[in-house]
């Protein structure tokens, strides 16, 4: 056995310990905490599968901002939690059952995967040039599945539609409280000296993104967590849902990815394609609005509906 | 001998299992939407693995898949938030987290909102 395979192999059994341990734990909190680590475990293991691009993300996105999310869920549950009755014994065996068989068939699906595997990445490399990218997964992102990444900006926007709805009619239009309710010299000191290198981390990732690892997404999460940060511990308010530039700004990314979209129908020959020479100043403009407009809709995600009166 | 990425895969489907197994006997709300972002984890690595054997042409791995699942995950994030925002309001309405309607239809709604 080489020693990568050893790491591999250890990795592979710490994700599976982590991951059996949140779904086994009696008090959601600690699960919460598992998850976490679940999810940075997993973005070493997108490391070791040689896509930096989605270990960012993960780490980012699925453990960062997911697991603030849910430990401040689980914080304000946590009084009114009841010992809800769990199913049966049977019912667990039948459950357990189902849930070896759905792995089981995924193994052997894994095993008798088609060799030689099939690909597209001779494609994605052999169009780059046009791009004048370096990166070839934001390649994908912003030129060869340029519509996947539009939606994915634009249904950020019903979800937090979806999230505002829920406010109660007196607190409508006002802004949403994320502030962690004690004081706490560790959590203001972490939000006066953290923001400053996450922000630069954030413009740097989106900068980057062209020809490194990094990008819109991974940017905006880290300037969003840096903004909840601040937030939780109280430095700064959330603005008002209602502010004018605040939805100038949350829907900025999406028009200009779909402005751009819509000329190309007539500037170059399809919807989303970019004129030939353009290309690389175009994406960066939408890479750099995107960013903005993710990270405001990311942090706004986290902090909830409105819960204060609108002043 | 059995190499890394497939070690992964193996990995990956196990996960799901367990992310399954969590969705269908845990109770509580939250953790159903903990162990569905869980079993999320599981399916988007059977995606890296996928890409990681489509390494081909220079790359290490095939983008596109792993294009499909930065997409993914920002999705996900999405759906996770509105859901935990439905259960926080459920319980801010109720005073109780339960999706036993037996249990909800019993109790009085001791707590009716201010603004309703």
């Amino acid at each position: 056995m080489t020693l990568a395979l050893a790491v591999d192999f250890g990795l592979a059994l710490l994700v599976l310990a982590v991951a059996g341990w949140t779904i086994a734990v009696r008090d959601t909190f600690a699960a919460v905490i598992g998850f976490v680590a679940y999810g940075l475990l997993l973005a070493l293991i997108w490391v070791r599968l040689a896509a930096p691009d989605v270990a960012l993300t993960e780490a980012a996105i699925g453990s960062g901002l997911t697991g603030l999310l849910l430990l401040g869920a689980a914080a304000r549950l946590r009084a009114i939690e009841t010992p809800a009755t769990a199913p049966g014994t049977a019912l667990r065996w039948v459950a357990g059952g189902l849930c070896v068989l759905v792995a089981a068939g995924l193994a052997a699906l894994v095993l008798w995967l088609p060799d030689p595997a099939p690909t597209l990445a001779p494609m994605a490399v052999a169009h780059l040039p046009a791009t004048g990218l370096g990166n070839p997964v934001t390649g994908v992102l912003v030129a060869y599945r340029a519509i996947d990444t539009l939606l994915e900006a634009v249904v950020l926007l019903p979800a937090l539609i979806g999230v505002w709805s829920l406010a109660s009619d007196r607190c409508w239009g006002g802004a949403p409280i994320l502030r962690y309710p004690r004081q706490d010299g560790a959590l203001t000191l972490l939000a006066q000296v953290l923001p400053p290198f996450g922000i630069i981390l954030g413009i740097y990732l989106c900068w980057n993104g062209a020809d490194e690892p990094g990008g819109a997404f991974q940017g905006g999460a880290v300037l969003a967590a840096m903004w909840a940060l601040i937030l939780l511990a109280g430095l700064a308010d959330a603005p008002p849902v209602s502010r004018r530039w605040l939805r100038v700004l949350l829907v900025a990314g999406s028009a200009v990815f779909l402005a751009v979209g819509l000329a190309g129908i007539w500037i170059a020959e399809a919807f989303l394609a970019y004129p030939a020479g353009y290309a690389k100043p175009l994406i960066l403009i939408i890479e750099v609005v995107l960013t903005l407009s993710v990270a405001v809709a990311l942090g706004l995600l986290i902090a909830g509906p409105p819960a204060e009166d609108p002043t | 001998m059995i190499d890394g990425t497939t070690l992964f895969g193996l990995c990956a489907a196990a996960l799901i299992g367990f992310g399954l197994f969590g969705l269908i006997v845990h109770p509580q709300p939250l953790r159903k939407i903990l162990a569905f972002n869980l079993l999320g984890g599981g399916v988007f690595l059977l995606f890296g693995v996928i890409a990681r054997r489509g390494a081909g042409a220079g790359l290490s791995s095939d983008p596109v898949p792993q294009a499909l699942v930065i997409t993914g995950l920002v999705v996900a994030f999405a759906a996770t938030a509105l859901a935990v925002a439905l259960l926080l309001r459920l319980a801010q309405a109720t005073g109780r987290i339960t999706l036993d309607a037996a249990a909800s239809d019993a109790a009085p709604t001791q707590t009716q909102d201010a603004d309703s």
